[in-house]
């Protein structure tokens, strides 16, 4: 019986992990697709399409040496990127910070008209109000400027539900030490509450820069000129009815994905924690 | 020294703090989420042109019953209904089989399966735009000649360009819909499932009885994130075409609409009215989903 039990089990047990590996295989897949593309010269793709035939003779590393040349914009619209996900995140946690531990720590008369106001704003797709906001946006003089790209953004629903959640859940007593220690408001926020929210802003942290980093929509509508665009945008701008640029677009893509990549494999904890958080009430 | 003594009363005052602290919030709000709707809204009775606003009436809801907006709204429906029928089962099998004892190398694939989640979706479209390649030695063309079937224009065809656009959201959202349902089973209570086995219970019959049961809070948010995901894609279809323009507008999306009125031809007062459906279309949708799946009955 037991014996019988164990080999039911391996049995299944092999069979789940022949499903994820087609699965794993499955997800995987376009993205080793695309790094060896990238060692293609473009004229291979533009003829045959992407595809797997490994000729080692015409492999190259031409795309990628171009791009690094500086012959064409793409590290101006990295480093737009990065600045773009550095400043906003910063931003965004602050403001975000604060007003979730506005919410989670005080008593206050209007406390729950603004949390409804949160949600309000956490359910309402942001692509019904890009119209006025581009026309906002316009009027303010912010139209193809880097702030322009993000400002509208800076504070955002989800971090201050997430916030909210975990001051709720910190200690009360040390805001009644430090207010007998003589801090204000603002000290105790600052040197008491922020230290501890520490776990909460890593999380955030990169949600918010992957979110900023792969952020599409709204700064097609903002940034026009070349010198302005952020990596997807930029990108999106080399496929035209005209013929396709896939010497940048192909080594592109992928050196789009490395930093993400890299940071996922040493903060996978925190991005689950953050993707999760919107999700699950404790 | 009155004075002084006010300002450092305010810094105390713990009936003025949590108002300072909510303060970017009020302001975004104001700035960024309340004018922007009410400028939509009034915006949609308007023509808006430059130096020139007109009251129209109803005009632009008129004008919205035309083919090529339908066709918008048919793509989008479709895509949100065939992403659904995909993205909802599949992640929380999955997500089942992956917390079983009997898995192995659990956090491995959770990660791997998670990774499509971080590319952009620039990125993701370039690559499918790549996959679904018309020509004979693109990828999917070259792996189903090995099946023997002729080479198709993936992205030249309604249905297949359809099919290319729900892969690919398959693609990218499988994991992050998968992480949602493990997060949902590690709240369900290890006792329940220690009691069914008193009672006997099969496999099949804890999952029905137990797991789906409890898991209809986690599968009513996926559900409504979906839902609002798929009517307000945009993104994907532009990058798998190149641009806004699809053949005979087979990817075109309701989002896609309000871009070419709003954006590409600068007439906010129609695009605004397009963007007020979308508002209407998903939040009636929501609000049905949620009482028949008895969110206002019965929540304590």
């Amino acid at each position: 019986m037991q014996t019988k039990q164990r080999k039911r089990w391996k049995i299944s047990t092999v069979i789940l992990l022949i499903l994820f590996i087609v699965i794993s295989i499955f997800a995987l897949f376009p993205l080793v697709a695309i790094t060896l593309a990238s060692f293609k010269p473009s004229k291979e793709i533009l003829r045959f399409g992407l595809n797997l035939s490994l000729q080692p003779e015409v492999l190259s590393f031409d795309n990628y040496a171009f791009i690094f040349s500086g012959a064409s914009e793409y590290f101006i619209w990295y480093k737009n990127s990065i600045l773009i996900t550095i400043i906003s995140t910063i931003l965004c946690l602050l403001l975000s910070c604060m007003v979730g531990y506005g919410l989670a720590v005080y008593d206050f008369k209007f406390k729950n008209l603004i949390f409804g106001m949160v949600l309000v704003v956490m359910m309402v797709p942001v692509e019904i109000i890009m119209l006025p906001l581009y026309k906002l946006t316009m009027n303010l003089g912010l139209m193809d400027t880097l702030i322009g790209a993000f400002l509208p953004f800076i504070v955002a629903p989800i971090p201050i539900f997430f916030f909210r959640q975990y001051a709720a859940g910190l200690p009360r007593d040390l805001l009644d030490a430090a207010r007998v220690d003589g801090s204000t408001e603002l000290g105790i926020f600052f040197k008491v509450m922020m230290p501890l929210m520490a776990p909460a802003f890593s999380s955030m942290a990169i949600l918010q820069a992957l979110a900023s980093w792969n952020n599409f929509l709204w700064p097609l509508i903002v940034l026009k000129s070349s010198d302005k665009l952020t990596l997807p945008i930029g990108l999106s701008t080399l496929l035209t009815p005209y013929g396709n640029n896939y010497d940048v677009l192909i080594a592109g893509s992928v050196l789009a994905i490395i930093p993400i990549l890299i940071v996922f494999i040493f903060f996978q904890r925190y991005f689950i924690e953050g993707m999760t958080a919107g999700g699950v009430k404790g | 020294m009155e004075r002084k003594k006010k300002l450092s009363n305010l810094l105390y005052s713990q009936k003025i703090a949590p108002y300072f602290f909510v303060l970017p919030f009020l302001l975004s709000f104001a700035i960024f989420f309340a004018y922007p709707v009410f400028s939509t809204v009034v915006m949609s009775f308007q023509e808006v042109l430059p130096g020139q606003v007109t009251f129209i009436g109803l005009e632009n809801y008129k004008d919205l019953w035309n083919p090529t907006f339908l066709k918008s709204l048919k793509n989008s429906t479709v895509y949100t209904a065939l992403t659904l029928c995909v993205l909802i089962p599949i992640p929380l099998l999955l997500a089942v089989f992956l917390n079983s004892k009997i898995m192995v190398a659990k956090n491995f694939f959770r990660s791997i399966i998670f990774i499509p989640a971080l590319t952009s979706v620039v990125v993701a479209g370039i690559i499918f735009r790549l996959i679904f390649g018309g020509q004979e030695g693109a990828l999917l063309n070259s792996i189903i000649g090995i099946f023997g079937f002729e080479p198709k224009a993936w992205l030249n065809n309604a249905g297949l360009s359809m099919f290319a656009l729900v892969i690919l959201a398959t693609w990218k959202w499988m994991g992050i819909n998968l992480l949602y349902f493990l997060a949902g089973l590690q709240n369900i209570p290890r006792e329940l499932y220690e009691a069914a086995d008193v009672d006997g219970a099969s496999t099949w019959k804890k999952f029905t009885n137990v797991t789906v049961p409890l898991l209809k809070p986690i599968t009513i948010y996926v559900f409504t994130i979906s839902i609002y995901g798929g009517y307000s894609m945009f993104a994907e279809s532009y990058m798998l075409y190149g641009n806004n323009n699809s053949p005979n507008d087979m990817g075109l999306t309701i989002v896609g609409y309000l871009y070419r009125n709003g954006i590409e031809q600068n007439n906010l007062g129609f695009g605004s009215a397009v963007g007020i459906t979308l508002l209407v279309l998903t939040f009636v949708i929501t609000l049905v989903q949620l009482s028949l799946s008895g969110m206002f009955k019965k929540e304590e």
